[in-house]
């Protein structure tokens, strides 16, 4: 195999852009930045930041669907290049938001954490191959943690980030070692070649051991009960913006990579979930994942006081429609999975980035806190409404629209034949108690007149609202027309 | 015609002006909600002069949507959607002129008011289920906010009750069409795509189906036993979502039965018919009897709601032209009457006396107090019982008339509910207005005097009493419409015979 | 011309005009009123110049296709019976407003209320329609609750929502009925339907759902019009009604809302279901006779003389429905006497007029003592009135014996044709029936006697006024008109004798 190098550079600009950046980022805070005071210095480094997060994208754009890459080790598919898009999209917000909410020390490492992190996420969502798939996924992983417990005044952040450390650690093993097994069983860390290898020696206890391996570190990955316990404790913990982004681009990103994996990779070992003529696979487990988290996520909501955890549930919730999705993108592509995951990115960085506005102008994390928020910012509000909105899943918001797709496309995967179509109905019926929490929020915030003494108007910085406005224009624009999104699929 | 489709943009587009206009003054929110509502009548008026009923649906728009799921966007009209249309303008202009007086965040109450009318005519417009299914969702939660933030008793209880229930059956609703959808080989929403789809289900499917939107639809519509949101609802409301939720928005869950629920899926309506048809009865007797024994003025108007929402469902279940010529006619019927009922209730009465209760409303010598809501809330009360003259008679005679060829029964006992209306009806105008017939004792006497109903009151009342005396006395204009309607191709299945 | 709804309308417009003049000072209104209610009377008299006795079916019709989808058409028209009954509110109505004269309240509500209820009455009378009549039918109620409940005594909101729910329970069934009628006939025009039902097309359509369906929509139908008029046991709301009503609206109520409901029976009942209404005849007899004599009986044991005047409408008006129901119950029997059958029918509609008369005069006798006793009106209240008011006495008298059936007045003629009849067709129907004649003359000359003779006592002890001015106005035209058709009864027999005639032709004679 002889390595292309232009088209190597071509196909990585991307990430090289983002490397660059992150050395940008470093050394002008190191040379010039040091004098400067701490709000230049987070200006200057989000500037940069971005800067190289908008090269990657642009780049990235450029280069465009160009199919395997390296012999195949890399996807440039439809699905790399929006998932690489989205994720850049999404790293930008959280940038954004960060810039004048932040009371963070150290600017220039976090937005360089932050670049890491988007790289490994840029790089998940084209990886075929096992090694650099994980590879990926630990740069992305341990950026994260850096992230999660970024805040060292709260000893909350430090909780969040041992125990996602922790978790994360743990399903990281799983992980490894299920790719071993599987190297072991096939001799090979190539998608395809797996593939052909299971096709050809049949099932095996092993490979039944592997693939149990591999989706307790995706279940991890994307939150899912029984692997959720870390969400709402991080969520809670780590700073806003760190929150937005683990569960925006870093899910978008696994959701890519796994999708990758399951269909294609070990396609051989998918099973069958129809009623009549159940097989062991993993769209077995997946299911099970997936009704767990619907359950888990929309009841365990329910009881929620503190905003943020409220958020990790409704993620968690999202995890069981996505990985309806997954298992709906073996008939229906991942075009479905990919705009659920991206537009939900959306609305979960602007969730979390009104929380950071928030919590950077003294409002306390409850839910009751936000009493008034119509009054103190009509701004924020109305950003909320739409944020939350979509996460509901009303129309004309993005949300109902990537819900709907994943539905559709779950019953289309074997009507009610088939557990998917169970599991759409459930996830649809579940969708009027999830809204029942989304309302208790917009209530407080649209409804309840301010606590007396709390009423003061609350500044918004004018990057986070810009990006606040970024993020909800794109939820209408992408509600109303979602073809601007799904065609880059057909 | 062709300019229909704008009733939708320029609510929404209402909605955002009056959002911003709310920034300066209220004044102007209302001024720009006004001519809002005046310009949507005014489109649907014009289309009602140039509307020729025999051309059958006809296709106002459409483009492609999301080409990747076959989705269009699609709409059209014909007889029974122009029908809808005009109420909503009707019955929106009328709101507006009831909600006159609200000063907090009138910006904002505009703003969703129209987000809520703007959905409700896209309904109404909507030829893809897709397309109808989002602009139905687009209604559901600025209801939300409208009772939550607007409301009186028991508002956020009664908000959060009633966007559930719509949203559950929002719910059952998209997982039947998905399922269609699905089964149809997930090539096509439009309405006529999945008829002909619908023909190669197997019985069990189409029964499943048709159970699934039908009952989401029906939660909407108010059908007897999921209509307990409405009565809560309604009264949670504030006026002018009231005459909306009760005008206007039971009417998207009967339109969705009439228009999507019972073409798509004719099999499975006629295994569910007979079941429809009791529940419908029974909503009928029972809430009429409920409304008998009401002691809060406003619940007396929620409850005739649902009663009469039941004969909207009955005339579905007859199946036969006529009986659903009779319930499209009650559901315009309705729509004006209930806003009436309410606008006298919510805005004339209780914004004066602040107090529903009729056991205190009796003691007050109201009719001479209020003699202009006296006088509407009897014609109003006239208009509910049904009595002759008003629009709510052809459309309970005629819907008798169809019900009769198909079960004389449920005719027979849905009398019963016309007899029952007549009763609460009378029950509430007596203690309401009429409770102290006496010359005002002075304990008795209010302690400040009340504020005489306004110019926009009286605009308001007289557009919809004058609309309710017209189509009683003259039926046949907006029967021209629907007939021709139901007698097209996609109705062929379900409404057999009973041709007028 | 359409001089039918002119007739119709006229106390519509002037409904509507007194609604617009606001500011109307209450002479004005009183006079607006008036002059609209007496449209009816100059406008009844113009069509009987026009009218041809002997013409069959109906003359001065209009029709004009009204709502396509329920074949309704606009279609009024008047024979001898209508207009008998035009005649009558042309008389009465005026008369009512005339007693209501001294009304306290708005007199422009009451003129408003009271042209709405004129109009709708004359409406039931001319529509050959099942729509509009119905129309009408109901409309009738509304100002009449309005009438009782704004203007009435102290029981009257109870009185009133009592009479509209029970109307309306009847109209309900009666609505049922018709509306299967359409599902199967496909019209709601009463010529139409008659025709339909005499070819026994419409009992074959009807049975078509099930043998029992003619039977139970009869039963409907009946239902609604025996309500109205009232027949015994269907009566009970209408003692406190009529009791607590104010004089005006009494007169109105007894003297034409009570034909409205006989007019049904004849006009739609009758025609459209004749064997059903032959089937139960036997039945019905006797709940006519119930009226006949319990209602006597029953006023007999009144206090309450406004009540008294109630009881002894129920049993008045059941003579009509004694005579109808006679001659259904011997129609297709072999040896049914003609002329006995021409009795009977003619001597109900003479009795529907006269009732209407001297019921009128009644209730407003009563009224007038009531005024001059403050609000008290019973039996014991008042004694030797007529040596206080000579000229009331007298009026008061000749319409009492015009209530009993004394010969030389006008109820004699109508009783008397009726029990001819009656005891042609029934025999023992008219023999029972004569137990009410003698309650009834038992009552009334305890009226008379008690209030009228004797020594003043109770109201009439001190001042007591005779009639005068208004009151003098309202009653003698009544009782004039009571003596002259007690000498000339062939002045209104005239009008409907060939329409009787025709009747009895069509009822199968051996």
């Amino acid at each position: 195999m002889t390595t292309n190098y232009p088209e190597l550079f071509c196909a990585f600009a991307g990430e090289a852009s983002l490397v660059l950046g992150m050395l940008v980022v470093l050394g002008y805070d190191l040379t010039v930045g040091r004098k400067r005071s701490p709000t230049e210095r987070w200006q200057a480094s989000c500037i940069l930041g971005g800067a190289a997060l908008f090269s990657a994208l642009v780049v990235g754009l450029r280069v465009g669907v160009v199919g395997p890459v390296l012999g195949g080790e890399f996807m440039l598919d439809a699905l790399g290049v929006g998932t690489r898009a989205a994720v850049l999209v999404l790293a930008g917000l959280t940038l954004m938001l960060t810039a004048g909410t932040a009371r963070l020390r150290n600017p220039a490492e976090f937005v360089a954490i932050v670049l890491l992190a988007a790289t490994g996420f840029s790089l998940m969502a084209v990886a075929q191959q096992l090694l650099v798939a994980f590879l990926a996924l630990e740069l992305a992983s341990l950026s994260l943690y850096v992230l999660a417990g970024f805040d060292k005044t709260r000893p909350e952040s430090a909780e969040a980030a041992l125990k996602y450390f922790l978790f994360g650690g743990m399903s990281a093993a799983f992980l490894l070692f299920g790719f071993s097994l599987l190297y072991g069983l096939t001799g090979s860390i190539d998608t395809s070649a797996i593939a052909a290898a299971l096709a050809a020696q049949g099932s095996s206890p092993l490979l039944s051991v592997a693939l149990v391996m591999v989706l307790v570190a995706f279940g991890f990955k994307a939150a899912a009960a029984p692997f959720h316990l870390w969400a709402p404790d991080v969520y809670q913990g780590a700073p806003a913006t760190s929150a937005a982004l683990i569960a925006s681009a870093s899910k978008l990103a696994g959701l890519t990579f796994f999708v990758r994996l399951l269909w294609p990779g070990l396609g051989y070992a998918t099973g069958d979930v129809a009623l009549r003529h159940f097989s062991p696979g993993w769209l077995a487990v997946v299911a099970l994942l997936s009704a767990a988290s619907l359950l888990v996520g929309n009841f365990g909501a329910l009881a929620q006081s503190n905003l943020r955890r409220l958020l990790a549930y409704s993620a968690i919730a999202h995890a069981g429609a996505l990985l309806l999705g997954v298992m709906a993108a073996g008939t229906a592509g991942p075009a479905p999975l990919y705009f659920y995951a991206a537009t939900y990115g959306l609305a979960t960085v602007g969730a979390f980035g009104v929380v950071a506005v928030l919590e950077a102008a003294g409002v306390g994390p409850q839910i009751a806190d936000l009493a008034g928020l119509y009054r103190r910012s009509p701004l924020l509000a109305g950003c909320l409404f739409i944020f939350i909105l979509s996460l509901a899943g009303i129309p004309p918001l993005a949300g109902f629209f990537g819900k709907f797709a994943v539905f559709a496309a779950a019953l289309n995967f074997g009507g009610l034949a088939s557990v998917t179509g169970w599991l759409a109905f459930a996830a649809i019926f579940l969708s009027a108690v999830a809204l029942y929490y989304y309302l208790r929020v917009l209530k407080q915030a649209l409804v309840a007149p301010p606590a007396p003494g709390a009423d003061g108007r609350i500044a918004v910085p004018g990057a986070a609202a810009l990006a606040l406005l970024l993020a909800a224009l794109l939820l209408v624009v992408l509600g109303v027309f979602p073809s601007l999104l799904l065609q880059i699929f057909s | 015609m062709n300019a229909l489709p704008c009733t939708i943009y320029v609510s929404f587009t209402g909605a955002l002006l009056a959002l911003v206009a709310g920034t300066r003054s209220a004044a102007t929110a209302r001024w720009v909600a006004l001519v809002t509502a005046l310009t949507t009548l005014a489109i649907t008026l014009m289309a009602a002069v140039s509307f020729v009923p025999a051309l059958g649906m006809q296709t106002l728009v459409d483009v492609p949507w999301v080409a990747s799921l076959g989705v269009r966007y699609h709409l059209a009209a014909d007889g029974i959607s122009l029908t809808l249309l005009v109420l909503t303008a009707i019955a929106a202009t009328a709101g507006v002129l009831f909600s006159w007086n609200i000063e907090e965040r009138t910006g904002e109450f505009f703003a969703l008011y129209f987000a809520l009318i703007g959905g409700v005519f896209g309904v109404f417009l909507s030829a893809d289920a897709f397309v109808l299914f989002v602009f139905y969702e687009i209604a559901i939660v600025p209801k939300y906010f409208l009772i939550a933030r607007w409301g009186s008793t028991n508002r956020e209880y009664g908000a959060m009750k009633l966007v559930l229930y719509s949203f559950a059956g929002s719910a059952l609703v998209l997982a039947g069409l998905l399922w269609a959808y699905a089964a149809g080989g997930g090539q096509s929403f439009g309405m006529g795509d999945l008829a002909a789809a619908a023909v190669h289900f197997t019985r069990a499917e189409q029964l499943g189906m048709f159970a699934l939107v039908f009952l989401g639809f029906a939660v909407l519509a108010g059908m007897f036993p999921f209509h307990t949101w409405a009565p809560t609802g309604h009264v949670a409301a504030p006026t002018a979502a009231s005459m909306l939720l009760a005008g206007v928005v039971m009417k998207l869950g009967a339109y969705g039965c009439l228009r999507v629920a019972m073409p798509l899926f004719p099999v499975g309506f006629v295994f569910w018919q007979p079941t429809i048809g009791w529940l419908a009865v029974i909503g009928i007797v029972y809430a009429g009897g409920v409304a008998l024994v009401q002691g809060d003025f406003k619940f007396v108007s929620g409850y005739s709601s649902v009663s009469h929402m039941g004969f909207v469902l009955l005339g579905l279940a007859a199946a036969n032209v006529q009986a659903a010529s009779g319930a499209v006619l009650q559901m315009f019927s309705h729509g004006i009457v209930a806003g009436l009922l309410f606008a006298v209730v919510g805005r004339m009465v209780y914004e004066r006396t602040h107090t529903r209760q009729l056991a205190d409303l009796r003691n007050l010598p109201l009719h001479r107090l209020l003699p202009f809501a006296a006088v509407t809330f009897v014609l109003a009360g006239l208009a509910s019982m049904g009595m002759p003259g008003f629009s709510g008679f052809p459309a309970e005679l005629t819907i008798l008339v169809g019900t009769w060829k198909t079960s004389p029964l449920w005719a027979a006992v849905a009398a019963l509910g016309v007899l029952l209306a007549a009763a609460f009806t009378l029950r509430a105008i007596q203690l309401s207005f009429f409770g102290s017939t006496q010359p005002a004792v002075a304990g008795a006497m209010p302690a400040h005097p009340l504020p005489p109903i306004t110019l926009a009151e009286k605009a308001g009342a007289l557009l919809l009493v004058g609309t309710t005396v017209l189509i009683g006395l003259k039926p046949d204009l907006l029967l021209n419409w629907i007939i021709p309607s139901l007698q097209s191709p996609l109705y062929q299945v379900i409404l057999k015979g009973g041709a007028p | 011309m359409p001089l039918l709804s002119f007739i119709v309308f006229a106390p519509w417009v002037g409904a509507g005009l007194l609604a617009v003049l606001r500011g109307a000072k209450p002479a004005v209104a009183r006079g607006i009123a008036l002059a609209f209610s007496l449209s009816t009377l100059v406008l009844g008299l113009v069509v009987l110049a026009g009218f041809n006795p002997a013409a069959p079916g109906f003359q001065f019709q209009e029709s004009a296709a009204w709502i396509t989808s329920l074949n309704v058409h606009y279609h009024l028209g008047l024979d001898g019976l209508s207009l008998l009954l035009v005649l009558l509110t042309g008389i009465v109505g005026p008369a009512g407003l005339l007693a209501a004269w001294k009304q306290p309240g708005s007199p422009r509500a009451f003129g408003i209320l009271f042209l709405i209820l004129q109009g709708s009455a004359l409406g039931v009378f001319l529509a050959l329609d099942f729509f509009h009549w119905f129309l009408f039918w109901e409309l009738s109620l509304v100002p009449v609750f309005f009438l009782i409940k704004l203007w009435g005594g102290a029981g009257a909101g109870r009185a009133a929502y009592q009479f509209v729910i029970y109307t309306l329970g009847g109209s309900v069934f009666m609505l049922l009925g018709f509306a299967a009628i359409f599902a199967a006939t496909g019209t709601l025009e009463f010529g139409q339907l008659a025709h339909l039902s005499a070819d026994g097309i419409l009992a074959g359509r009807l049975s078509a759902l099930g043998h029992f369906w003619p039977q139970v929509v009869f039963v409907g139908v009946f239902l609604g019009v025996a309500v109205k008029v009232p027949l015994f046991p269907f009566h009970t709301w209408l003692p406190p009604a009529y009791a607590e009503a104010p004089v005006g609206v009494s007169m109105f109520l007894t003297g034409v809302m009570s034909k409205m409901g006989v007019y049904a029976f004849l006009r739609i009942l009758w025609p459209i279901f004749p064997g059903q209404l032959h089937a139960a005849a036997p039945c019905l007899l006797w709940l006519a006779l119930g009226g006949v004599v319990l209602g006597a009986f029953a006023a007999m044991r009144q206090t309450d003389l406004k009540r008294m005047i109630a009881y002894s409408s129920i049993n008045h008006v059941s003579y009509c429905l004694l005579a109808l129901f006679a001659v259904c119950a011997a129609t297709g029997h072999s040896g049914i006497s003609g002329p006995a059958v021409t009795a009977a029918l003619g001597g109900a509609l003479l009795q529907m007029f006269n009732h209407g008369l001297s019921a009128a005069a009644l209730f407003f006798s009563v009224g007038v003592l009531e005024s001059r006793a403050g609000g008290r009106r019973g039996l014991d209240d008042f004694g030797g009135v007529r040596s206080a008011a000579p000229v009331f006495a007298g009026l008061c008298g000749i319409a009492m014996f015009s209530s009993i059936g004394l010969p030389g007045l006008n109820g004699f003629v109508g009783e008397f044709l009726i029990f001819r009849g009656v005891f042609g067709l029934v025999p023992w129907a008219a023999a029972i029936g004569c137990l009410g004649l003698f309650a009834t003359a038992f009552f009334y000359l305890t009226f008379w006697q008690r209030v009228f003779h004797g020594s003043r006592s109770g109201a009439a002890k001190g001042e007591f006024a005779d009639v005068h001015g208004v009151e003098r106005v309202t009653l003698i035209p009544l009782i004039a008109l009571m003596i002259v058709l007690g000498v000339l009864p062939q002045l209104l027999t005239g009008l409907f004798n060939p329409l009787v005639t025709s009747w009895v032709s069509q009822i199968a004679l051996p």
